[in-house]
This record gives C-alpha cells, sequence and structure tokens, in this order.
C-alpha cells in the first residue's frame, strides 16, 4: 500500500518536470519553434519601422532668462514636436529624468546666451535626447534646429536687423545619449527579448495545458493522486527554463552578432524577467482554462500578442502612439518589460530607475497567475 | 480496513448537468473480490457514475464510501487506491510505453519504481513495444497499456470504463484473463460495458438507463426478478413474423437474433396461448427458452421510456 498524503509531493512534482520536459523533445514543431522564433524575429527585426512620433516630453535646463529665450520655448511649445513637462535646475537633474524615462528631452540653455547672441557670436543651445529609439527623437531634432532659428528671426527687427545678415545666428548641439549612432538595432534588438518571450510563452504553456484536456491525459492525470498544484507549476517550470534559454539566447546574439553594447547590469536583468516571465505564463494558463481545443489557445494567444507587440512601444515608437493606445500599451506587461530591457542594456539603469516599470508587471503577474489558478480549479471540478 | 466490508457502498448519489440529472439518487453496494458489471445505453450515466467514485466529480447529492474512505471528504486516500481506466485511451500518445508507466509510478509514488514497471511490462507482454510510442500501438495494445498503467501501484479496487470497446475478440478474451487473474488476488472491479456476453461473465451486473438504476443483481437473480418467459421462433421469415406479433396481447418484445426471433412477455401462460396459433406455421420450428440478460434490460428499457417506475 502507498502512502500519498502529504499536500504537496516533491516526487509528483519532479514525475510532471519530467513528462513535460520529453514530451517537448517528441514535439518536434514545437521545439522547432522555441528555438525557431528568436531566429526569426533576429532576422525580420534587423530593419526597422520608422515614424513620426511628436508629444515628446521634454525639460527645460534655464541659465539664461532672457526674451530669446522665452522666444525659443514658446517656440518649442508651440510645435506639436515638443511638450514641456518641467523644467530643471541642474545637470543632475537633467541627467535623473533622461535616465528614468521621464523626458525624451532637455534643453539646456546656457548662460550669458542672450548677450553673445546679440553680439554675433552665435551661442550654442544644448538638447540632449534619449536616442535609445532612435525612431522616436531623429524628426523631432531636425525639427527643432529649423524652428530655433526662426523663432529668432522674429525677434531680429529694429536696431538688432544686423543680426538677420549674419546667417545662422546660433548652433544647436545636439547630445544623443545611450544611443549616440542612432542605431536602430540598438532599440529593436533587446526588445526582441520580450517579444520572443511573450510569443512562445503565452503560446506553449496554453498548448501544453490544452492539450491535456484535449487528447484525455487530464482525465487520467486527475484521477490520480497528483494535485493541482503540483500539474501546473510541473507545467510550468520548464517553460520558465525554456524562456530563460530563449533570453541567452538573443542576447548572445545581441552582443556578438548585432554588437549592441550591453551596458547594464545583466544579472538584474536575469532577475526580474523571471516576474515577467511568470506573468507571461499566467496568461497563457488562463488562456488554457478558456480554451476547449488546442486551436483556440492559440487564436486566443494571438489575441493578446498582436496588441502586445503593436502597442509596447516595440513595433513603433511609445510617445508616438495616440494617448488612447498608449493606454492600452500601458496595461500590457511588454511595454513595462522594454523599458526595463532598454533600461538595464543601454542606460545601465539600477533597480531604483526600473522601479516605476516593474511594479506594474508584478501586478499584471498576480492578476493573471490568480484567474489562471482559479479558473484551473475550476476545471478540475 | 474490514474485509468483509463493501468496496463500494453508495447511497442516493445523484449528479446534475445545467440541469438534467444525469445519475438519479443512486444507490449500490459492490463486496470485495467482485467484478461488478455495468450496463446501459449510451449517456446512461454510467461514466459520470464512475467519476464520481474516483473523485473526479463530486456528487450534487447523496455519498457514500469506497474502500472504506468517505465519497466526499477523503478523495485523496480513494485516488491513491483505485486503478481507474477512462473510456478513451489517456495516456501519452508522444511517450513510449516505457516512459508512461515511469510516469504513473512516479505519480503514484510507487517504491522500488523501475523493478516495479519491469515486471509489469514483464507481466503484460509489453516487452516488445517498451519502447515503442504509445500513440502507436494498436486498440488492444493500448487497452493492455492502459490496464497496467492502472495497476503499478497495486489498487484495491479497479473502475474500468468500457474497457473493450473498439477491442478485437481475442484481445478481449486476454483482457478477461487478466481480469480474472487479478480478481483471483483479491482485488475487486467495477466494469462497465455494452457486451452482454461480458455482462455474463461478471459475479453480478446494474443495469443504468438515463440515471436511473432498474435492476442490479447476479445475472440469475436479474432474470428471474423481471419475471420474463421467452420463446424462440426459428426460420427464415421472422421479420414477417415479428410484424405479425406487434400488438398481439401478452407479447411484450420480440428481438430478433439472426434467424431467430425470441419473444418475451411477463405471463406465461397468456404468451403461450397468443402463440398457439402462430405454431401451426411450418416455416418456424419453436422452442421454450431461458431468458437472457438481454431480453431483461430491452425490456426494462421500454418499460422505463413508457413511463413505468421501472420497479426492481
Amino acid at each position: 500500500m502507498v502512502l500519498t498524503n502529504a499536500r504537496f509531493s516533491l516526487r509528483r512534482f519532479w514525475a510532471m518536470i519530467c513528462k513535460e520536459f520529453l514530451q517537448m523533445r517528441r514535439d518536434r514543431i514545437t521545439f522547432a519553434m522555441l528555438l525557431g522564433i528568436p531566429v526569426m524575429q533576429m532576422v525580420l527585426f534587423g530593419y526597422a519601422i520608422n515614424s513620426d512620433p511628436r508629444h515628446l516630453p521634454t525639460a527645460i535646463l534655464s541659465a539664461d532668462n532672457s526674451v530669446f529665450s522665452r522666444r525659443i520655448v514658446a517656440a518649442m511649445q508651440s510645435s506639436s514636436y515638443f511638450d514641456l513637462v518641467r523644467t530643471v535646475d541642474s545637470e543632475a537633474e537633467a541627467k535623473r529624468v533622461i535616465d528614468n524615462g521621464e523626458v525624451q528631452f532637455v534643453l539646456s540653455i546656457p548662460q550669458q546666451f542672450s548677450s553673445k547672441l546679440v553680439r554675433g557670436k552665435q551661442p550654442a543651445l544644448l538638447l540632449t535626447a534619449d536616442a535609445t529609439d532612435p525612431a522616436a527623437t531623429s524628426s523631432a531634432l531636425s525639427a527643432f534646429r529649423y524652428f530655433a532659428a526662426e523663432a529668432l528671426a522674429g525677434e531680429f527687427r529694429g536696431p538688432l536687423s544686423y543680426l538677420q545678415r549674419q546667417g545662422a545666428p546660433l548652433q544647436v548641439i545636439v547630445h544623443p545619449r545611450f544611443n549616440p549612432e542612432a542605431n536602430t538595432r540598438y532599440n529593436i534588438v533587446p526588445g526582441l527579448i520580450g517579444v520572443v518571450l511573450t510569443m512562445t510563452l503565452v503560446i506553449i504553456t496554453s498548448l501544453a495545458m490544452t492539450r491535456e484536456r484535449e487528447r484525455g491525459t487530464m482525465e487520467n492525470l486527475l484521477s490520480t493522486p497528483v494535485r493541482p498544484l503540483e500539474v501546473m507549476l510541473g507545467k510550468i517550470i520548464p517553460y520558465i527554463i525554456v524562456g530563460y534559454l530563449q533570453m541567452g539566447f538573443v542576447l548572445l546574439a545581441a552582443h556578438f552578432l548585432f554588437e549592441v553594447p550591453l551596458s547594464g547590469n545583466v544579472l538584474l536583468l536575469l532577475v526580474v524577467s523571471l516576474l515577467f516571465i511568470v506573468a507571461n505564463l499566467g496568461v497563457g494558463l488562463t488562456f488554457s482554462t478558456l480554451a476547449r481545443k488546442q486551436l483556440q489557445a492559440v487564436q486566443m494567444a494571438i489575441f493578446f500578442f498582436l496588441p502586445s507587440i503593436l502597442l509596447s512601444g516595440f513595433m513603433f515608437p511609445f510617445r508616438g502612439m495616440p494617448r488612447w493606445a498608449q493606454w492600452i500599451g500601458e496595461m500590457l506587461p511588454l511595454t513595462h518589460y522594454l523599458r526595463i530591457v532598454r533600461g538595464i542594456l543601454l542606460k545601465g539603469n539600477g533597480l531604483a530607475e526600473i522601479l516605476p516599470n516593474l511594479w506594474p508587471i508584478a501586478l499584471f503577474l498576480l492578476v493573471s497567475l490568480s484567474i489562471g489558478l482559479k479558473r484551473f480549479r475550476k476545471t478540475i471540478d | 480496513m474490514n474485509n468483509s466490508a463493501p468496496v463500494i457502498e453508495v447511497e442516493g448519489i445523484s449528479k446534475i448537468f445545467s440541469g438534467k440529472t444525469v445519475v438519479n439518487r443512486l444507490s449500490l453496494q459492490v463486496e470485495r473480490g467482485e467484478i461488478f458489471g455495468f450496463l446501459g445505453p449510451n449517456g446512461s450515466g454510467k461514466t459520470t457514475f464512475l467519476r464520481m467514485l474516483c473523485g473526479l466529480l463530486r456528487p450534487d447529492a447523496g455519498g457514500g464510501r469506497c474502500l472504506g474512505y468517505d465519497l466526499l471528504s477523503e478523495v485523496e486516500k480513494i485516488r491513491s487506491r483505485i486503478g481507474y481506466m477512462a473510456q478513451h485511451f489517456s495516456l501519452y500518445d508522444d511517450l513510449s510505453v516505457r516512459e508512461n508507466l515511469d510516469f504513473m509510478a512516479r505519480i503514484y509514488a510507487v517504491p522500488k519504481r523501475r523493478q516495479v514497471v519491469a515486471e509489469t511490462i514483464e507481466q503484460m507482454g509489453l516487452e516488445p513495444f517498451a519502447g515503442q510510442l504509445a500513440g502507436t500501438l494498436s486498440g488492444g495494445w493500448k487497452q493492455r497499456l492502459a490496464l497496467a498503467a492502472c495497476l503499478l501501484h497495486q489498487p484495491e479496487l479497479l473502475l474500468l470504463d468500457e474497457p473493450t470497446a473498439g477491442v478485437d475478440p481475442m484481445a478481449r478474451r486476454d483482457f478477461w484473463e487478466q481480469v480474472y487473474a487479478l480478481t483471483a488476488q483479491g482485488i475487486s472491479a467495477l466494469i462497465s460495458t455494452h457486451y452482454m456476453d461480458e455482462a455474463e461473465r461478471c459475479n453480478r451486473v446494474a443495469y443504468l438507463a438515463y440515471g436511473d438504476l432498474l435492476t442490479a443483481g447476479t445475472a440469475e437473480e436479474v432474470v428471474s426478478r423481471s419475471g420474463l418467459s421467452t420463446w424462440a421462433a426459428s426460420g427464415l421469415d421472422i421479420q414477417e413474423l415479428a410484424a405479425r406479433l406487434k400488438g398481439v396481447p401478452g407479447i411484450e418484445l420480440t428481438i430478433p437474433f439472426g434467424n431467430n426471433l425470441h419473444i418475451c412477455g411477463t405471463d406465461s401462460g397468456q404468451l403461450e396461448q397468443s402463440l398457439r396459433p402462430f405454431m401451426s406455421d411450418e416455416r418456424f420450428r419453436w422452442q421454450k427458452q431461458e431468458t437472457g440478460l438481454e431480453e431483461v434490460f430491452i425490456s426494462l428499457m421500454n418499460r422505463q421510456a413508457r413511463g413505468g417506475d421501472g420497479s426492481h
């Protein structure tokens, strides 16, 4: 007589894990998908999709309060490219708001800007840009050069009219941070980590569970002493491992193939990625409790995947999207994860800087996993 | 546990799926070491009843004990002591025979797992297929594998849901030999089936139709309780004879078996009297014979369909 009274049995749990890996290995198409999707996406997204985002949040660091500097700021405000969201008082603060992603640009107006301007000395304006996504900043930058000069031209009247003849009255120095060569791959390739994880994990978990039901093997499984939690964790953990393998693959390719500078703490990325991976597995699990057939599970996964890839800021610069689309985007874990990945890998962000994007993922995880668990229990009764 | 106590003892057990009663206040006892046959048309609630016994479904009313454990509160204990074989093959097609058995043995935490799996493979004659994927086995071997999988943890009770459906006669005979061998070791079995010859192999049978238990007992008990007498007419034109017998008083049902027509009625005197005029027809040979389970079950079904109370 076998006694199995323990609430959670490691042996049974281990049995599930071994079985899942065996099945994963047998299912050639799924296995090919797990490995093939990262490769395919890497090739496909070698190109970038450009667009023309506007209303980019901008901060002003002004050391010169004159009619000219006010005029430039006013011109920025009236252009649709820049939204002045705040002023900053120091270089350090300027660096911070760019690092944590609060603003896309900081315009620095140097001391004695107006006096140099009046003397015809072509003073410089510094526009610092968060250029992790070059597509998001390039058109705003070129527009700025044009309308800064245009705005000042209106002031060059009367005694200052001599300045009109002089050619360019000022220089605009652009300081693109994080991705100075405007290399779109730097933006796309780290983002692929999030996209690949979302795509494969949601689809594969929802399939793995639905397959048990569709083939009738769930009935057999549930007539044994195995507990729901053991079944579920036994199914999830192998895919967490797969998720990490995929991540490692993309990171290696990013580094050696695409020469993306990995300036941040990769270990931190690996740790916070666990939240994201489990959040996606929770979605897959929920889908698997809703779908009756494997086909339905795939359909639902696509339903989740499409908005994720389109509205997360992977395909199009997030700030270039209409407000309603940004709201939807804010609800998707991929949006926040992309910011974290890019933040860590390109900007060298630490835990403090990624925190604002970490808690939404944690919240999503809690919601998706508890719905999944609750529904999963129900399907068993 | 007391060895003379019944292995299954349920009282007034019911299951309702969205307003439809699938199992209706069923009460039943199965004794230790017996093979209990469960018969009834498709959709009669056999599978639902078996699922309630192994804790896959919770009864909506009633309750009982399985192997001495409460059906509602001790499901875990029941599950580790029964072997349930679902109607459809429910092991993994993409795992080999050995891997499937290995997985099930781990799930049941079988001690000396490797040894037990190897022995089971040998006992069930699965050696030639041990490394083959389960999905590629033929129907008979799949069923053998499924039976092997529910024996690994040495259950005290087997719940087999139509185990021989779609299996060839040879494999069916082998299967029954296995079941006899197991019950000889003291294991009890509850088997649902559609085959009358299998019903006759059981120690006791129950007949279930649309959720109601119509009768239960040994084959002899069931037959004698039905009160049916049976005449057989053999000849070539039995279809025509059956048509003429329709509506004749005392004749409850006629069932063709090849060139035989079985004619049954509960009042044997009335039946014989009604048949006498037909007996002069020289195309048929007439013979009184014992009533079989099939006649009883069909008559029970008819009575229930006519709105009778299906009294046992």
